[in-house]
């Protein structure tokens, strides 16, 4: 007994740092793994609080560019509502059942980022919506050029959204020409080109070819621009397709956050195959 | 001054200069300057460590809490606390009796500057490895471990000669 008082004694500041150094472990396997609850984000009242008040004041020196992506934006909308408008024009009886013409799926919510990290291993993007308005975990985040990544943390005001250049990001990706999809993940190495694995070989693949969400899951819908394709590695054995992204992601300011409305409905279902 | 205010300041100042600043340099794309281990060279050195080790703790995390890093901040800051009395024994050659009259700057210049070396190469070591979390992209690791040390330790020294001459 007196020796083990004595172990103690001695050991004492190694044991502490045993102690804390085990809790920081913990955190930081825990912030690896998507599905466990998370203890330190940036998504808090306190943290999200500071944020708010850096960016309000860098938002400026961003407007000019912000501006010119909503006029893009615009100008695409518009267009895409006079292609509709001359459609209905065209056609001299229309005969459309109700509930299938009106059966919304996505709503869209609007969102500032307040910080946004992409030199690190995994990154993660913090937003000024919660759940207050309506985010919750595992919901799609997009821009008008295209994807961003999946909402992760929630608190009532803010949002941590984990960003595609995450190690732990996997999407759903297809190509636009054809039905071959494949997941989406990133290497850590650049943060404007992002992998594409797991392609049938067979798939005709071109350099230049665009990528967009596959809309396989439920998070994102089908769509969604991802990028071109930049470089395909068939050698290496795992089929990875090197991918350039439409986002410059160094530089996103105003983002959307998807909510799935059928989201529920499917999962329901997938649970009620699996018993 | 005060210690404990001498602390405090410390430590909001370094937590603040590095979330809001330093984190945001991004020199060349990726490197940035890990200034906070600041904290462990200037904190006063002392028998009971106890706290020291806690505050080093509470600084990783809070750094940690802005930066989305899990706890990789407060274990890199936590483990170069832990090993710093063992260095200082070392490097600077002092017993238990020097601890309270022991002055940074009243050591010579040489030996200051490994002591800080040593104590930067070890933290961003274990950082970047921690960020990286798996085998792979061992050769980055190394890499930004190599940029970020040589860019903190110019901004650390930098900050200290501005420092040092204010004392003389």
């Amino acid at each position: 007994m007196q020796q083990l008082f004595y172990f103690f004694r001695k050991y004492k500041y190694f044991l502490f740092f045993l102690l804390l150094g085990f809790i920081a472990i913990f955190f930081t396997i825990n912030n690896n793994n998507f599905h466990k609850s998370k203890f330190i984000s940036s998504a808090n009242e306190i943290t999200g609080g500071l944020y708010e008040k850096t960016s309000q004041i860098s938002n400026y020196f961003n407007l000019k560019y912000l501006n010119e992506e909503l006029i893009l934006e615009n100008n695409n909308l518009k267009n895409l509502v006079e292609k509709y408008t001359s459609k209905a024009d065209s056609t001299i009886s229309i005969s459309v059942v109700d509930s299938i013409n009106y059966h919304q799926k996505y709503t869209y919510t609007s969102a500032n980022i307040y910080r946004n990290n992409y030199h690190n291993f995994n990154n993660f993007i913090l937003i000024n919506k919660g759940k207050n308005q309506g985010i919750n975990k595992e919901m799609a985040v997009i821009n008008s050029i295209g994807i961003i990544g999946i909402t992760e943390d929630t608190s009532a005001n803010y949002t941590r959204v984990q960003s595609i250049l995450n190690s732990n990001s996997k999407i759903n990706a297809k190509l636009k020409n054809s039905f071959h999809f494949g997941t989406l993940v990133w290497n850590g190495q650049n943060y404007n080109i992002v992998q594409l694995e797991d392609i049938p070989r067979q798939a005709n693949i071109q350099v230049g070819d665009t990528i967009i969400t596959g809309g396989k899951s439920t998070i994102f819908p089908e769509g969604i621009l991802i990028g071109t394709i930049q470089k395909i590695n068939f050698q290496s054995g795992n089929n990875s397709i090197d991918i350039k992204l439409f986002n410059d992601m160094s530089n996103i300011g105003n983002v959307y956050v998807v909510t799935a409305l059928d989201k529920e409905e499917i999962n329901t279902l997938n649970n009620s195959l699996d018993e | 001054m005060n210690k404990v205010l001498y602390v405090t300041l410390l430590f909001f100042s370094l937590l603040f200069l590095q979330v809001f600043l330093l984190n945001n340099v991004l020199f060349l794309g990726f490197i940035n300057p890990y200034l906070y281990i600041a904290f462990v060279v200037f904190y006063p050195l002392k028998k009971e460590r106890y706290l020291f080790l806690f505050l080093s703790f509470l600084l990783g995390l809070s750094i940690d809490f802005f930066s989305d890093s899990g706890g990789i901040n407060a274990f890199s800051l936590l483990f170069i606390a832990y090993i710093r009395l063992f260095l200082v024994q070392v490097i600077f050659k002092k017993t238990e009796q020097d601890y309270l009259l022991f002055d940074l700057h009243q050591e010579p210049f040489g030996k200051f500057f490994n002591y800080v070396i040593i104590l930067i190469v070890i933290h961003h070591f274990i950082l970047f490895s921690l960020a990286n979390f798996s085998t792979q992209n061992f050769s980055s690791v190394l890499v930004n471990t190599l940029y970020s040390s040589i860019f903190t330790s110019v901004l650390f020294f930098l900050g200290t000669s501005i420092f040092r001459k204010k004392n003389k």
